[in-house]
């Protein structure tokens, strides 16, 4: 019993045995690693820096070329675009506008639909009914964009053709609807995460001032959260216009601005299938290549654009929350 | 003590689980011959012949060949940068390719594996039986828009295309179309099957694709009087058809494992791989 008790406060004695004088050799020794050390972790981190500052800079260097052939002018303006034709037409505006055509459709679908969900879990619905739908909500995000595609054109086209009477069924609609069921996970998400963090404190404040439940949710606590809500809308925006796979395979790839304009029933072409679609049977280095590039670059300009959006009132709600508490 | 044993004991284990998966993957490298491995890239149209092949090669000659495809510029880009030996197209080589692979060094030969007819087809719903070029090349055009200016039922033609840099799209548009521009509310997929697909389950859809992809599902359509058959692929009457070719760097050595992949299609075993797939065979067994 005794020398347990000595073994043990020996051990104890041990850890405090470093000299408290150190050699100048093992004072640098310390010194360098922790430079090295670092330095070390700067690196890795620059590393995803990098890699964003690369992706600029590799498809600025591929977009230069057409850029500065002087067909900037007719690539935003026109809306022709036949890259393979003699002589060839490069024009971007009927693809911008076929991109935020299924953006702005998507958005229109799923931002009530997320708002009003992500109010339920964060506000009606029991703690362990909530615990069970957001997991599978988020599931939903994982499901890939090729397996939405085929839903979209083996299943809901044909549908949209029979029941709707639609002479195609990919078309801006179509494509917009599973853009939608693709950004409605990030926007609940996100979305129900900036109204918990509402706070407890500001709900109780309200019903002490005799508001009402649905008074409480609509004048106090999706004002309170608006930054983090917008946040969320943008970020399931950046997902709806990123979006590749599913918009080659839904939208019909026509590069046409619809006529009449709210004719969403249409087929669009958009930036992201344009880039996917043509890519694979460019010969590399020709006029065609390079103007594929250049939309890279002016998507890239937009999603930067939105990312940065995005932050602005991501922080902008932390600073909020933080003035509340 | 005891915990430096631990964390011992932990290293050692996971440099014996990393040593055992590295294992196999390391035997292969250094077991597996260069000679006996093919890359194979390029059109999605010639990718099933190339696929067939590779089978058969695989099974008999215990070869290991993979099989890429993703379009035929994408084969004439690998061939170029000497990233596969054979490059499968659907269309000839272009000058600007050519020059660029004479540039790096590459020689790129042609081998004719067989031929393939591009066929217009329709939803097996639709009336409409025969059409000639001209009508074909209006409906492109955006001149014809609805079945019924063709003699078919009153409904708008949905036109569909395969993307402007396949193989069978400029086929296409070099035999049919005669370069003229389609217009813009051309629907494009970017696939043979795609393309097929939405022309099943679309009624006034209107769509070319190879003859490989043909089957009851859909209807092809008389041009200008010729029904597209092997028969009249094979012997030119059939006015939208093409050579599918392979392209080696150089011819390849006699004897090679690409030689023999090259003149696979002229045995009789390849000519009943290409009747298979769908396509036209240039030999006659």
């Amino acid at each position: 019993m005794k020398d347990e008790v000595n073994a043990s406060s020996k051990a104890a004695a041990a850890d405090f045995d470093r000299p408290l004088l150190l050699t100048p050799g093992q004072d640098m020794a310390g010194y360098l690693t922790a430079v090295a050390g670092k330095a070390l972790l700067l690196a890795i981190t620059c590393a995803s820096v990098l890699a964003v500052i690369l992706i600029f800079v590799f498809i600025i260097k591929e977009a230069w070329p057409f850029i500065v052939s002087g067909g900037l002018g007719k690539f935003l303006g026109g809306t022709g675009w036949y890259p393979e034709a003699n002589p060839a037409e490069f024009g971007a505006l009927a693809l911008l506008a076929g991109s935020l055509y299924v953006t702005a459709g998507a958005l229109i679908i799923a931002v009530p639909i997320g708002l009003l969900a992500a109010v339920f879990l964060s506000d009606i619905v029991s703690f362990r009914i909530r615990q069970f739908i957001k997991p599978v909500i988020e599931l939903l995000a994982a499901v890939p964009s090729v397996a939405y595609g085929f839903f979209a054109i083996l299943v809901l086209a044909p549908w949209m053709q029979k029941n709707l009477g639609l002479p195609t069924g990919a078309n801006a609609f179509n494509a917009s609807i599973i853009l939608a069921v693709m950004a409605i996970p990030t926007i609940i998400s996100i979305a129900e995460d900036a109204l918990s963090a509402a706070g407890r404190d500001l709900r109780e404040g309200s019903y002490a001032l005799g508001a009402t439940r649905a008074e409480t949710l609509v004048k106090v606590v999706i004002p309170a959260a608006h930054s983090g809500i917008i946040a969320a809308v943008i970020l399931g925006m950046m997902r709806a216009i990123g979006e590749t796979m599913v918009v080659w395979m839904a939208s019909g790839n026509a590069a046409q601005i619809p006529s009449p304009w709210w004719d969403i029933t249409k087929s669009v072409r958009t930036l992201t299938a344009t880039i996917a679609g043509d890519m694979g049977e460019t010969a590399k280095g020709s006029d065609h290549y390079h103007s594929l590039f250049a939309l890279g670059l002016m998507l890239l300009v937009i999603t930067f654009a939105l990312n940065l959006l995005s932050e602005f009132f991501l922080s902008r709600a932390k600073r909020r929350r933080g003035g509340v508490k | 003590m005891s915990k430096k044993w631990q964390v011992a004991t932990q290293v050692a284990a996971w440099m014996v689980l990393a040593a055992i998966l590295l294992m196999p993957t390391v035997d292969a490298h250094s077991a597996g011959t260069e000679a006996k491995k093919l890359q194979i890239e390029g059109s999605t149209t010639v990718g099933p012949i190339a696929d067939a092949f590779a089978e058969v090669f695989m099974k008999t000659k215990g070869m290991s060949i993979t099989v890429k495809k993703t379009g035929s510029g994408d084969g004439a880009a690998a061939l170029i940068d000497g990233r596969c030996d054979i490059a499968t197209m659907s269309r000839f080589m272009k000058p600007k390719e050519f020059k660029k692979a004479v540039e790096k060094g590459i020689m790129p030969v042609a081998h004719v594996v067989a031929m393939d007819g591009v066929c217009v087809i329709v939803n097996p719903s639709n009336p409409v039986k025969a059409l000639s070029r001209e009508q074909v090349r209006k409906i492109y055009k955006g001149e014809i828009t609805n079945w019924k200016q063709l003699g078919g039922a009153d409904k708008t033609i949905v036109v569909i295309s395969r993307d402007t840099s396949s193989g069978t799209y400029e086929t296409f548009h070099k035999l049919l179309m005669k370069k003229q521009k389609m217009f813009k509310g051309v629907e494009y997929v970017n696939s043979n099957p795609q393309a097929y697909n939405r022309v099943k389950t679309t009624e006034g859809a209107i769509a070319y694709v190879g003859l490989g992809f043909v089957d009851k599902a859909v209807k092809a359509l008389e041009i200008d009087g010729v029904t597209p058959s092997r028969k009249t692929i094979a012997s030119g009457k059939y006015p939208i058809s093409r050579p599918l070719f392979l392209f080696t760097n150089g011819y390849p050595k006699l004897g090679s494992e690409i030689h023999a992949f090259c003149t696979f299609h002229l045995t009789e075993k390849g000519q009943e791989v290409i009747e298979a797939k769908g396509f036209v065979p240039v030999t006659s067994y």
